[in-house]
């Protein structure tokens, strides 16, 4: 190479831009804290001092209308505690939550698979394509539609001759069809990741298919398993709109928090907590797992 | 994707075809129901449809309440993707790149406003407008609620892209004497334009769905789509509209769906 | 993939800092909030209803200039009409041709919501029931009203002004709008014979399990108590809204044991609709509106039963926090005047506050309605805010008030 060439560069010039970027080259914490100040600040000063301010007001107490009134007190607390109806309707919720997240599991574990590995691209692609459109489709329609479809006179009553009715099962069945997408998406992304290698050695070894997939593949995809199921969770613990219209007359967690939050926010704030802590005991426990970075 | 050593029997391969096949019917045919109802000629549906129409698509084109609900709805979900493009780069970029403490807690903050139920965030976010600030619910008090939310969805999408690129060619544009902030326009972005498309677009998408939030946060005089169809869901005159705009909904949603597919190249798609 | 990420060394120091770095944020927070909130304006000493009762000092209008072109209404459905139903029902839009207030209509289901909705804000005039009234003047989010400024006024009936739920010391917080009672109504085809009495829904309601339908409001529990009322009276129940304790454990078990046969709640009157009509429902309380906007698509009748029943009296309330007053009182000597009393009450179907629009109604309207008879307004029980000072004047015992109401109405649902 000839050294005049690189004589003739100059260097270049010192702008004011560019000793910016020196400075946050050289100070690692500045350019950190640059960057991350806006959204943390945003999420910190709106979204969590929001959350805390409700966990406060579950300590306070409505008198008479809406009207709140800052006597600190346990009284909410105490009557999630002391008054039946409460546990039965958390605990209804759970058991709901959780067979909604199994059924998904249940019916994504095998599609996830079989796009993912089995099917020939084009086909995948268009089975992608198409399990993700009804995300797309509003909520409220797909909502409604199952109460059209389980409605006594309805879909399923004219096709064949029985349905469910408004209950607990059509509410599960519902949020198990809402919920859907969000539990194969993270599954397909997780079986794609999956090297086929690791499935030829396994045969290789002499495990037949579905050994294979029992002790090789699921342990891989544990993580997306668990993002997609902290989405069906949550999705679950908190809907009342769905409830609403194909449960009938069931109650869960959702509706007491919107009822009770138009006149009573301080108890309606307490039930509102009982759900972020259930929910942040479920994030705590599958954090290790690393599934937060799979949603 | 052929794996020569793993093949799964014939006859375990149709029973999954087969599977897949069902579980794509159960998934279509309640929105074909949808569709099927706005042509149903009985205005309060009943089923099965005795005669169809095209009477509700006529006057769904006039109906001046969807039409505003939906302007309302774009121009809410163009500003909060906007913002939560911004915020959720930023973040993506503070925490991708950088190790500092409170990382892990950021991380969770960001996930919290999406993995908390609905109306938790409404009730908390509606109680902090009203109360403690004491301000009126207005069009912003929409938009921040929904950029909150929409943030998670860009920062995995841009943290799986600098995942993939690695910093190795910042570090040469860097070394060749570009600034970092030349590095960035230059290099980085064209590099992750993809990836922000792909997570706008799914913000996006969340933010025009949103109905729960959106009830604790809009003030009296913006619907948007959700809001809408909501409250004219069941009324006699306003359903077979509602309807009308479900099933325009569902056949128009293919075309951001491949887009996002496109977007995501060999990738899978859509991180949500 | 993850499972790198286990072997990461765990620091315990750097897990003190991150902890502590949340806990300061969170502290901050609090002290943020507790200082922030401005909520509340202490507690109301004495429930309304009660004795020294004090309403906030909220000013009232004294005059009126020109309108402000803008009006939101919060209004029960069927009360603010503009033709979104029936084409030949509207009396908003001539409202906004001779005003030039163009109007913004929000219906809400339950009194609960309207005052939640009321405290929220945004809206300027609201139809309040009695059971909302109270709260919403305690909560200070109405002002009184000025009725010299509601030239109508003078005209409606005499029964309905200065009531415990419209006015506080004299002073009117609201115009009257009309009064109705919660109706029973059952479909033709399947409920035979026809029901005359509430215990079609309550003790027989087994006849139609799985098909009955109640109101979905704490308030739901004087019907169960006026039941109580009439089928067992040594039970003492004189007032079915001053509830003692045993009171309403006893309408509760009656309401739980409805909701064996309950298939759905309803506070949302087009979901009542669509379920008549596709008959997942058959029997159930419901108002004249909505029995008038299913017989359209099902066989249905409505009956008023002879042991009575709840009801609403309802009043158009001026929101405090308001940047339209103009035309708020516009709307409110509007919705009084004769004509449109009349054609409110024909698609409602209840009695206007207003004797005059009986010329306008149609034949034997004013006479089934009962519009001038303060007696028979008399039997049917209002709807009002129950509170801890018993309604019915017992003093050597305390009632329960809404709060507990709400909580026996969860219970009930279960």
């Amino acid at each position: 190479m000839s050294t005049s060439a690189a004589q003739e560069v100059e260097p270049p010039r010192s702008t004011g831009l560019r000793r910016a970027s020196a400075f946050l080259h050289r100070h690692r914490g500045v350019r950190v804290a640059g960057l991350v100040a806006a959204p943390v600040l945003w999420l910190g000063l709106i979204y969590l001092v929001a959350l805390l301010a409700l966990f406060v007001t579950a300590f306070w107490r409505v008198d008479f209308g809406v009207t709140v009134s800052r006597e600190w007190n346990l009284d909410n607390f105490t009557k999630l505690y002391e008054q039946d109806v409460y546990r039965t309707v958390v605990l209804r919720t759970i058991v709901v939550a959780a067979s909604v997240t199994v059924i998904d599991a249940a019916l994504a574990l095998p599609i996830a698979f079989y796009m993912a590995k089995i099917a020939r691209p084009l086909v995948a692609k268009l089975l992608v394509v198409a399990l993700l459109m009804p995300l797309w489709a509003s909520y409220l329609v797909k909502a409604f539609a199952w109460r059209a479809m389980v409605t006594p006179g309805g879909v399923l009553d004219s096709a064949f001759g029985w349905t469910p009715g408004f209950g607990v099962s059509a509410v599960v069945i519902t949020l198990a069809y809402l919920w859907l997408p969000f539990m194969v998406l993270p599954l397909y992304a997780g079986f794609e990741k999956l090297p086929n290698s690791l499935l030829e050695a396994s045969s290789d070894l002499g495990a037949k298919p579905a050994r294979t997939l029992r002790t090789v593949a699921l342990p891989m995809v544990v993580p997306s398993l668990i993002a997609g199921s902290i989405f069906t969770f949550s999705l679950s613990l908190g809907d009342y709109i769905a409830v609403k219209n194909v449960g009938g007359k069931t109650q869960m967690l959702g509706n007491l928090v919107f009822d009770r939050q138009a006149t009573d926010i301080p108890f309606a704030a307490a039930l509102a907590t009982l759900s972020v802590v259930i929910m942040v005991i479920y994030l705590s426990l599958v954090r290790r797992t690393g599934a937060l970075e799979n949603l | 994707m052929s794996t020569p050593g793993f093949r799964l029997s014939r006859g375990s391969t149709w029973g999954l075809r087969a599977l897949v096949a069902l579980v794509l019917a159960f998934v279509y045919v309640p929105l074909a129901v949808v569709v099927i109802n706005s042509f149903n000629s009985d205005q309060t549906f009943s089923w099965p449809p005795r005669g169809f129409t095209l009477e509700w698509w006529r006057r769904a084109k006039d109906s001046t309440g969807m039409i505003d609900a939906l302007q309302q709805s774009l121009k809410i979900g163009v500003l909060a993707t906007l913002i939560a493009l911004a915020l959720g780069t930023l973040a993506a970029f503070g925490l991708q790149r950088n190790r500092f403490f409170g990382r892990q807690a950021v991380s969770l903050l960001i996930v919290l406003p999406i993995a908390l139920p609905g109306i938790v965030t409404g009730i908390a976010l509606n109680n902090a407008f009203t109360t403690i600030l004491g301000i009126d619910l207005s069009i912003w008090s929409l938009v921040i609620a929904h950029a909150t939310f929409c943030i998670v969805v860009v920062f995995n999408n841009v943290v799986a892209r600098l995942r993939r690129l690695g910093g190795n060619i910042e570090e040469a544009s860097m070394d060749l004497g570009a600034t970092r902030f030349t590095t960035f326009r230059l290099v980085t972005l064209p590099n992750l334009g993809s990836a922000l498309l792909a997570g706008g677009l799914l913000a996006f998408a969340l933010s025009f769905d949103e109905i729960v939030v959106t009830t604790f946060t809009a003030p009296a005089d913006i619907q948007t789509l959700p809001l809408w169809i909501y409250a004219n869901l069941l009324s006699r005159q306003q359903a077979p509209i509602v309807n009308v705009a479900a099933a325009a909904l569902i056949l128009l949603s293919v075309i951001p769906i491949y887009l996002s597919q496109k977007l995501s190249g060999d990738q899978t798609g859509g991180r949500l | 993939m993850t499972i790198t990420s286990q072997r990461r060394p765990v620091r315990p120091t750097r897990h003190h800092r991150r902890t502590s770095g949340l806990a300061v944020l969170a502290a901050a927070a609090l002290l943020a909030t507790a200082c922030g909130t401005s909520d509340s304006g202490g507690s109301s000493a004495k429930q309304p209803g009660g004795n020294g009762f004090q309403a906030p000092d909220i000013p009232m209008a004294d005059s009126l200039g020109a309108g402000e072109g803008e009006l939101n209404v919060l209004a029960w459905p069927g009360y603010a009409e503009s033709g979104k139903n029936d084409k030949t029902v509207d009396w908003v839009t001539p409202f906004e041709k001779k005003t030039g207030c163009q109007v913004n209509v929000k219906e809400f289901g339950t009194s609960d919501e309207a005052v939640s909705l009321m405290h929220g804000g945004g809206y300027d005039v609201v139809s309040a029931s009695g059971d909302a009234t109270l709260r919403l003047i305690a909560a200070g989010d109405v002002q009184p009203v000025n009725t010299d400024l509601v030239p109508n006024y003078a005209d409606l009936s005499a029964f309905l002004k200065d009531q415990d739920f419209n006015s506080v010391d004299g002073q009117m917080w609201g115009i009257p709008h009309g009064w109705g009672a919660n109706l029973l109504m059952y479909n033709k085809d399947v409920v035979q014979p026809a029901p005359t009495d509430w215990d079609a829904v309550f003790g027989g309601s087994s006849a139609y399990a799985g098909k009955v339908t109640a109101y979905d409001s704490p308030i739901y529990i004087a019907d169960a108590a006026l039941y109580l009322m009439n089928t067992k009276p040594d039970l003492g129940i004189k007032n079915p809204y001053a509830l003692d304790k045993d009171q309403l454990a006893a309408a509760v078990q009656v309401l739980k044991d409805q909701k064996a046969n309950v298939g759905e709640y309803w506070s949302d009157y087009t979901k009542e609709v669509q379920a008549f009509k596709s008959g997942s429902t058959v029997i159930g309380t419901t108002w004249q509106v909505i029995a008038n906007l299913t017989e359209a698509d099902a066989p249905v009748a409505t009956v008023f039963p002879d042991s009575g029943s709840t009801g609403w009296s309802d009043t158009w309330m001026v929101s405090s926090n308001n940047d339209h007053v103009n035309c708020a009182y516009m709307w409110l000597d509007w919705i009084a005047s004769p004509d449109v009393q009349a054609q409110v009450a024909e698609w409602f179907g209840e009695a206007p506050a207003n004797p005059k629009a009986c010329d306008s109604t149609s034949k034997g309207f004013c006479d089934t309605y009962h519009v001038t008879d303060a007696d028979y307004a008399a039997k049917i029980h209002y709807w009002t805010t129950p509170i801890k000072q018993c309604l019915d004047g017992r003093t050597d015992i305390e009632c329960t008030d809404y709060n507990a109401w709400t909580d026996a109405w969860t219970e009930v649902k279960g």
